[in-house]
């Protein structure tokens, strides 16, 4: 069976009035969120490490421990979780206590991120971007384990029989990597039999194909099998295709451009948007519209999950809460129709 | 001239590149950062066709010669086994990437430049730079297609800067002359070009 998620970074909303949610009601929204998705049966939701003025979600494990106490089925996942600036064992602990609260619904997606704040925030060093991911993914899988630790590296003090807690039920806190398109971490994720999540932003999904055959591959070569491979990409849905493209495009531009201006991009045109929309990497428009795209891309990756980012950019609450209504009800019935599970 | 591409860097403008590249029929041999072991299963099912090598056999075997890496590594390019190449430079400074890099971030001159000055004794040509990499594979069309996009060129002589239009154009891409490599500052993130996925008339207007 296909799992169907939801990802959210904790985008600021705009409330009823029209006004700019606070910080505090953002991450309060993502609650509601995450409630109605959990009571529609949406399988997981995923939310976003990010250390900048436009996303309210900073701790992701933070904000799932909340949802964690309001919800029965709903897993629990960071998309993703930016290792490389963060503790290994600290990581673990938080997750491992996530996973208690919720009754073992705790997942990981371990990430480089495509941003970079939180480097100099937590006095890490850019140039040790390759190593410090490397070093602290190699240390995780070993902690995921949940035996005592002997671990000795550059990126933090050694272990030396650590033992780490709290223990999960299960033994095991479902663990993947998110991968934006570097082959490196393509093939880490395969030495490591961590299932691959791959954030697929722009352009035809398609070309990613060759990337989930790298991951096979490689796996073959280090001898593991992960069970799952997965695929993170935006949208939203509306009733009509018109009322979904005249929400979801100023707030996405918005969106955009602003990370496109530290970044040197031009402002995203209209031009640009429809392209992405009718061929690229934005699952947007009507249930129908959303679904048959959705079944297109899985067809094509042959893969078994799918995370829809939600409510990117200043769009309406209300809009949000529809959107996922019409997800659970319409779209994911209708993708598994289309796929024919 | 030989249809032999040499790619300096296997990550994912390396990749995109060498895909393109195989597919136009070129002899691509590609590098990483570390040994060619290291990428040997990357680029056999990413790039089937293509050769993982060291940089220095990369550079021998072909007489052009495309940087794709990190711009903030350009201190470290094999100068002397680029003597007398034709070498593209299709590096961004990103700082989130590169750190804060005064010389790179220098408003005054382009990075290509700076490029150049690091290897006097090749010829360098900026070109492949301004398309994000995922347009690069969506929009590669046979010369002639309706809605054929358009890719920038900039360099000192006439007769590097056409071999490089004879590659884009393989490629699947219009090449575009902007003048000389100074000129390809107009190319970097922050100027108008950047990230330009379209037509060779609207990418001259964007200039």
């Amino acid at each position: 069976m296909i799992r169907f998620g939801l990802d959210s970074f904790g985008d600021l909303p705009r409330n009823d009035k029209g006004k700019l949610m606070t910080h505090a009601e953002a991450i309060r929204q993502v609650i509601e969120e995450a409630v109605l998705a959990d009571t529609l049966g949406i399988d997981v939701i995923s939310l976003g490490e990010h250390h900048r003025e436009d996303f309210a979600i900073s701790s992701p494990e933070t904000v799932l421990a909340g949802i964690a106490t309001v919800t029965k089925n709903i897993k629990l996942a960071s998309g993703v979780t930016v290792l490389s600036s963060d503790d290994p064992v600290r990581v673990f602990e938080r997750f491992a206590t996530v996973d208690a609260l919720s009754n073992g619904r705790a997942q990981i997606i371990l990430g480089r991120g495509s941003f970079t704040e939180s480097f100099p925030l937590f006095g890490y060093d850019l140039q040790d971007y390759e190593i410090l991911f490397e070093e602290k993914v190699a240390l995780f899988a070993q902690i995921l384990k949940e035996k005592p630790v002997t671990w000795e590296g550059t990126t933090r003090a050694a272990l030396d029989n650590a033992d780490i807690f709290p223990k999960t039920e299960s033994g095991r806190i479902h663990t993947s990597i998110g991968v934006g398109g570097s082959p490196q971490s393509v093939i880490r994720a395969a030495r490591y039999n961590f299932p691959l999540m791959l954030a697929v932003i722009g352009g035809s999904p398609e070309r990613f194909a060759p990337y989930i055959e790298l991951y096979k591959e490689a796996a073959k070569e280090y001898g593991t099998s992960s069970d799952e491979i997965g695929i993170h990409s935006p949208g939203f849905i509306a009733e009509t295709d018109e009322e979904a493209v005249r929400i979801a495009w100023p707030a996405h531009k918005k969106n955009f451009d602003r990370i496109g201006k530290d970044r040197g991009w031009p402002p995203m045109t209209k031009e640009h948007f429809d392209q992405e929309v009718e061929h690229g990497s934005l699952y947007i428009g009507s249930p129908e519209t959303v679904a048959q795209k959705m079944a297109a891309t899985i067809k094509a990756l042959g893969v078994n999950r799918f995370d829809l980012v939600y409510g990117g950019g200043p769009m309406p609450a209300s809009a949000r809460l529809k959107m996922i209504e019409l997800y659970a009800t319409k779209v994911i019935p209708r993708v598994r129709e289309l796929i024919g599970e | 001239m030989s249809k032999s591409l040499a790619i300096l860097g296997a990550g994912k403008l390396g990749i995109t590149l060498g895909q393109l590249a195989t597919k136009a029929g070129y002899s691509v041999f590609i590098a990483g950062s570390g040994a060619p072991d290291k990428i040997a299963l990357t680029i056999k099912v990413l790039v089937p066709g293509a050769t993982a090598l060291t940089a220095e056999q990369a550079i021998e075997k072909s007489d052009i010669v495309i940087l794709a890496l990190p711009l903030g590594k350009y201190r470290s390019l094999p100068a002397a086994a680029l003597e007398g190449k034709l070498v593209i430079d299709a590096m961004n400074y990103w700082w989130e990437v590169d750190g804060q890099d005064n010389e790179l971030s220098n408003p005054s001159t382009s990075t290509s430049e700076l490029i150049q000055a690091c290897l006097p004794a090749s010829r360098v040509v900026k070109a492949l730079s301004h398309m994000g990499y995922h347009h690069l594979t969506d929009e590669a069309k046979p010369v002639g297609s309706a809605h054929r996009k358009a890719i920038a060129i900039a360099g000192d002589t006439k007769e590097d800067t056409d071999h490089v239009a004879t590659l884009v154009d393989d490629l699947g891409f219009d090449p575009v002359y902007i003048g000389n490599l100074a000129k390809g500052k107009a190319l970097e993130p922050g100027f108008p070009a950047f990230g330009a996925n379209v037509d060779a008339k609207t990418l001259r207007e964007l200039l």
